[in-house]
């Protein structure tokens, strides 16, 4: 048995190790390390809760607008108000926005180009591999980066910025959409349109959302030119739905409030995976620091009371991350989580089939991505330019709101306790707290944790191409998971 | 021959690389191509991850690997007690702290890209308790991990591109300018931030102009009024152009709708109010424009309140335009 470190990652949003033990060419052990404190929810404590507003974008780049939509809707729940109803369609546009931005950043910067590494030369599709995706120069990389940064000119118009905009409130949202400036967002998304059509699908999006088995995901491969056909064949080649299977078990919060018009009031439902949907228990929700650099002391607490402080003792735990866990168990969140647990039948196929993996993952976020810009056309048709788009009412003296919804990544929850009219306690739980989170006190790994023992390690490898593939089909984000 | 470039991430929220991938016309890797800057690497672009990426660091370190251009996006993370354990960088078993005293030490330049990396940003909120500083101020205190008389191999101290998050240009053309060796220390302000962008208030070009010009003002986000009477703006004194070169396409925050909260200085993070709230004494804001008298900020704002256009009262506390601009009856206006 050989026991490795590796890391650093890049590639995943911030920082990340990784210890594995090794036995005849297969991973047996791993352990998690987020290696970044910056403490979010101490620097909170004792603020009007208004300025949670410009705190909270700024514990992650990458998720920035799903962490003001957790942080507006946490104090929403306070004020006891709704949101205007343009204010709704504009929320959810940025949040699709972003969420679809970071989709295909994932992708094409992060993910993707791991196929491109020498370690993969003499396979026979690694000429196009490299030429497409290949890190920094690659094709793939040049066209993305233009369509993304022109995608983003919806940020400037409906946030004013990307990241970290303040337009983002619990009555709705700062900036009005007058009826003439419809025709050049609505451009932005045909632009959009056209780019995943042309490069990413090679179908019509209409296409994509209409695959509803494995068989027909195979046909499509083999007959659509691009670049998910492409991950396709790759994945097929590399069997990329036998490594990364973790507890199998899903959690999705639900995304995009459309009041009253969804049942549950999301577009994307929410619910639990664990062979079948059930509905989620949010009261169930505990987070434990057995294993983390945290004092504990405590029962794991639900993150309504719960408590951050660095224990400054390094010899305790392995990790700055806290332990969630769903009714003392280990849930995986994510796009591929996000779409089983709305019923989408391709994804109750494939969870059937090969369970959550490299491969599915991949295919869940490719397939969200297909949804989210008809859904995005949809707001925007649905915008009454002369009404309004945000209403304003005082925070209340004390009062209590959690804001649980979807980032790209996965579900992001933020717990808000307000007193004499300042904030007595916010917690945070990320999407990757979720997923990367270490051991609890029964000595249960993490989603990752468990994904990674069995993936194969080939003589002579320092840093595991099958671990990185593993790590970055969870699209973790660590600046987020420990905030 | 093309300069290098090592780009690390500390105690930040990676926010300013993920703005600077909105770079446009041209796109990052056109512009630092044009810029002749090869990227040694960068978190969110390169492929070598692991051990291939500590043995460039090391490379570095030993100064076999000459490095032109260092690059910090995020807070130096000093606590706990001074140990930099609230930052070990990963594989390494060293503090990220260390690493970049290490690195700076043989880098030609260095940069602090954001707010963070500059002065501590964000990343010192709410007391400060795991002692993050910039890499040459502590807020808006000398020092920080490089210490107060550190300067480049060419005499620039280091260079603070702040910004919560950066623009790309601002980013792009600061590099570029470095790369060409065509940045000197009068290039840079008093805080060590290119006085190309961080000669302009935000206030430069801000649509909302004309209701700041008469007093007329939004009572609540989404209104077309200026923000700075209510809603905090402090977009008069904040150093950037912001309104002038446009965040993502055609943004800013002031054309979004919101306050101007001044992340390109140290200490935005703890302003000692509400950020969105504007201060006031006896009904006038306390910040006042930069540079003028407070007599007369209070005798022009009162004469121009009186003064206020129907139109401008009209559409300030509307969320869209609800009384258009007047003309003769030719439709023309009066030459």
């Amino acid at each position: 048995m050989t026991r490795r470190i590796v890391g650093p990652f890049n590639r995943v949003e911030g920082d990340l190790e990784v210890k594995i033990d090794i036995e005849r060419g297969r991973v047996t052990n791993a352990w998690v390390t987020s290696p970044l404190y910056r403490g979010f929810e101490r620097m909170l404590v004792g603020k009007d809760p208004r300025d949670a507003l410009v705190y909270a974008p700024r514990i992650c780049g990458i998720c920035s607008v799903s962490q003001s939509v957790a942080a507006a809707t946490a104090l929403r729940q306070a004020q006891g108000i709704a949101m205007a109803p343009n204010g709704e369609r504009v929320t959810n546009l940025v949040a699709a926005c972003e969420n679809l931005a970071d989709h295909l950043t994932h992708f094409y910067l992060f993910f993707m180009p791991d196929f491109a590494r020498k370690v993969y030369a003499r396979k026979g599709w690694y000429a196009d591999t490299e030429r497409r995706f290949k890190a920094v120069s690659g094709t793939a990389t040049q066209q993305l980066l233009p369509a993304r940064a022109q995608f983003m000119h919806l940020m400037g118009m409906l946030a004013g910025k990307w990241p970290h905009s303040l337009a983002l409130q619990p009555g709705g949202t700062t900036r009005a959409i007058d009826a003439g400036e419809k025709p050049r967002l609505m451009s932005l998304l045909f632009a959009m349109r056209e780019f995943l059509e042309t490069n990413l699908f090679g179908v019509p999006l209409e296409a994509i959302t209409a695959i509803t088995t494995p068989a027909q995901l195979h046909e499509y491969a083999d007959a659509a030119t691009g670049d998910f056909p492409r991950f396709l064949k790759i994945a097929d080649n590399l069997k990329l739905q036998t490594i990364g299977r973790a507890a199998d078990r899903f959690m999705s919060y639900g995304a995009y409030e459309t009041a009253g018009e969804t049942e549950g009031g999301r577009t994307f439902k929410q619910g639990v995976w664990d062979g079948g949907v059930q509905a989620l228990d949010g009261d169930a929700i505990r987070e434990d620091v057995s294993h983390s650099w945290l004092n504990g002391g405590h029962a794991p607490l639900h993150p309504r009371e719960g408590i951050t402080l660095p224990s400054g003792d390094g010899d305790k735990g392995y990790t700055w991350c806290k332990a969630p866990r769903l009714d003392g168990k280990v849930v995986e969140v994510g796009a591929f989580a996000r779409q089983l647990i709305d019923g989408q039948a391709l994804m109750r196929a494939l969870v059937e089939e090969s369970g959550g993996n490299v491969r599915n993952r991949v295919v869940g976020r490719l397939f969200e991505v297909a949804r989210l810009l008809p859904l995005m056309e949809r707001w925007f048709k649905e915008i009454r330019s002369g009404e309004p788009f945000c209403v304003e009412v005082p925070v209340p003296e004390s009062g209590f709101g959690v804001g649980m919804v979807e980032a790209a990544r996965g579900s992001l929850g933020h717990w808000l306790d307000i007193r004499d009219g300042r904030i007595h306690n916010y917690q945070i739980v990320a999407p990757t707290t979720w997923n990367f989170s270490p051991r609890d006190a029964n000595e249960q790994p993490g989603a990752l944790e468990q994904a990674l023992v069995n993936a194969p390690v080939k003589e002579g490898e320092t840093d595991p191409v099958s671990v990185q593939h593993i790590v970055r089909s969870f699209d973790p984000c660590m600046v987020c998971t420990v905030h | 021959m093309a300069k290098t470039l090592l780009w690390l991430q500390s105690g930040g929220c990676g926010g300013c690389s993920m703005s600077l991938l909105n770079a446009e016309a041209p796109g990052l890797v056109t512009s630092l191509r044009a810029s002749g800057i090869e990227l040694l690497w960068h978190p969110a672009l390169s492929e070598a991850s692991g051990g291939e990426f500590l043995e460039l660091l090391h490379r570095i370190a030993d100064g076999k690997q000459p490095l032109d251009i260092l690059c910090l996006e995020g807070a130096v993370m000093r606590g706990p007690n001074g140990t930099g354990r609230y930052h070990l960088l990963a594989g390494s078993g060293e503090s990220m702290m260390q690493w970049i005293a290490k690195l700076a030490s043989r880098a030609a330049h260095v940069v602090a890209v954001g707010s963070c990396a500059a002065f501590g940003g964000i990343t010192r909120g709410g007391g400060n308790a795991v002692e993050a500083c910039g890499l040459q101020y502590d807020e808006a205190e000398r020092g920080g991990l490089l210490g107060e008389h550190y300067r480049d191999t060419s005499g620039l101290p280091v260079v603070n591109i702040a910004g919560c998050p950066t623009h790309p240009n601002w980013v792009t053309e600061t590099l570029s300018r470095l790369a060409a060796g065509e940045l000197d220390a009068g290039d840079l302000d008093a805080l060590g931030r290119p006085r190309s962008y961080a000669d302009h208030l935000v206030h430069h070009g801000c649509p909302r102009n004309e209701f700041y010009e008469y007093k007329a003002s939004a009572a609540q986000h989404s209104q077309l009024g200026c923000l700075m009477e209510n809603l905090g703006c402090v977009g008069t004194q904040a150093h950037a152009d912001c309104n002038i070169r446009l965040w993502n396409g055609e943004g800013s925050c002031l054309r979004g709708g919101f306050a101007c909260i001044d992340c390109t200085a140290p200490g935005f993070e703890e302003p000692g109010r509400v950020f969105t709230e504007t201060p006031k004494v006896a009904g006038i804001p306390v910040g006042l424009p930069t540079d003028m008298p407070k007599a007369w900020f209070v005798a022009l704002a009162s004469l121009s309140k009186a003064a206020t256009p129907k139109r401008l009262k009209d559409n300030a506390a509307a969320d869209h335009i609800v009384t258009s601009p007047s003309r003769t009856s030719k439709g023309r206006v009066i030459k």
